[in-house]
């Protein structure tokens, strides 16, 4: 494969690919937050 | 026997007789490191085995980098392997409160921005002749992450991993003066004075549990080639987080983090041979590494920009510079940066969970770099 296809592909895929990942991750975050809200009686333990 | 007293005579010398030029250069460079590690400071505990591993190593003839000799055994036992990185990363898995990234989860888009200077500077390694593979070991500098640049480039590119491990550290350690220009210059005085308020305590213990669980596997599926370096992360923070292994936790933040630190260090250091070191590549190298980060902070705080027109202006640009892996220097300095324009705004556990979300960001970068070589077929 030639270096320029190579190092668009790393660049588009690479970036959008950790954007998209990170962005699942957080999404996952956000409903795992939902199903297990912090209780105020956490903080005291 | 003359002859035979002149040729013992001569084993004394044999040393200086085979220095070659790079030798002493090396061996400056090696003394150069042990004084930044200790009248500077910076990052000694890695600085000093690296430097005294570049000292031993450009002593000619010893024989410690040939086949069985001591640096050797240690470099082929745990840097080949890739044993030494991954075991570090239990302990940094260990030692992080990803709290702070998880009662803001949109934080974790920093994390993302801010390695995007590994695949900018990767396309510039490539612009200036440097292989694939060798690219891709120079573009991870950007994670500003040791083990996983040392991971990378032990396998895709090990006559670099010397060059490529240097400047991982030592840029690493210069984040704080690297870093506040480029913030300065990408912000406005508006921008840098937004107050984020205080971060509130909204995350559950099992949540915190659950966390490393959903990473490994949500991130393990995404990008299986670099499951060994989120999982043994995550490992170390669930054991954190599940709290009935602590004597594993703290085996793993103390005991083997510190032996395999002084290990990996000196394997670093005998890489260093000023034969395979003192070429224009490793001044390349060194220069890519410095762009590398300063692509990072600049797209972390473009990209925290971003994130404040979408908010409507409630997230404070500067701590997108917070999203690299450089933890938790990273998250001090833009907490300093943002007192000098308001004294009243805190901003250092925001910039942590930036910067916690660009240790999970570097480690996801690295996994999604060599799945896609994986996908291309080049490894």
């Amino acid at each position: 494969m030639d270096n320029w296809t190579f190092g668009f592909t790393m660049v588009v895929v690479g970036m959008g690919g950790t954007l998209l990942t990170l962005w699942i991750l957080g999404f996952c975050m956000n409903i795992l937050k939902k199903f297990f809200p912090y209780k105020k009686e956490e903080g005291g333990k | 026997m003359i002859g035979t007293i002149g040729k013992a005579l001569y084993g004394l010398v044999d040393g200086f007789a085979n220095l070659h030029w790079s030798n002493p250069v090396m061996i400056v460079v090696g003394l150069v490191l042990l004084y930044l590690a200790i009248k500077k400071d910076i990052e000694p505990v890695l600085l000093v085995p690296i430097g005294f591993g570049c000292i031993l190593v450009n002593i000619p003839l010893a024989g410690l980098m040939e086949e069985g000799g001591f640096l050797r055994i240690i470099y082929d036992s745990g840097v080949i392997t890739e044993v030494f990185p991954l075991l570090i990363f239990v302990g940094i898995g260990a030692m992080t409160d990803f709290g702070p990234l998880m009662e803001n989860p949109k934080i974790f888009l920093l994390g993302a921005a801010g390695q995007f200077g590994i695949f900018l500077t990767l396309a510039l390694a490539l612009i200036l002749g440097f292989t694939q593979k060798e690219s891709v070991s120079i573009g991870i500098i950007g994670a500003c992450d040791g083990p996983t640049a040392i991971y990378v480039s032990s396998q895709y590119a090990p006559h670099l991993l010397g060059a490529i491990s240097v400047a991982a550290y030592s840029y690493m350690s210069l984040v704080p003066l690297i870093q506040p220009p480029i913030m300065r210059w990408l912000t406005t005085k508006e921008e840098r004075v937004i107050n984020m308020g205080v971060v509130k305590k909204s995350v559950s213990k099992t949540t915190k549990l659950l966390f490393p669980l959903v990473v490994t596997i949500v991130g393990g599926l995404i990008a299986p080639k670099g499951l060994i370096l989120l999982g043994t992360v995550m490992l170390g923070n669930f054991m954190r987080e599940c709290g009935v292994v602590s004597r594993l936790t703290r085996a793993s933040e103390n005991e083997i983090a510190n032996i395999v630190t002084l290990l990996l260090g000196i394997a670093i250091g005998a890489t260093m041979n000023g034969k395979v070191f003192i070429t224009p590549q490793t001044l390349m190298v060194l220069a890519l590494g410095f762009v590398a980060i300063c692509l990072d902070t600049a797209c972390g705080v473009i990209f925290g920009k971003i994130l404040k027109v979408v908010t409507g202006g409630k997230v404070n640009p500067l701590i997108g510079a917070a999203g690299i892996s450089a933890y938790p220097m990273s998250a001090r300095v833009v907490q300093k940066e943002g007192q000098k324009y308001n004294k009243k705004n805190y901003l250092l556990m925001h910039a942590m969970g930036a910067n916690t979300g660009g240790q999970v960001g570097s480690v996801l970068a690295a996994a999604v770099m060599l799945s896609i070589l994986r996908g291309l077929g080049i490894i």
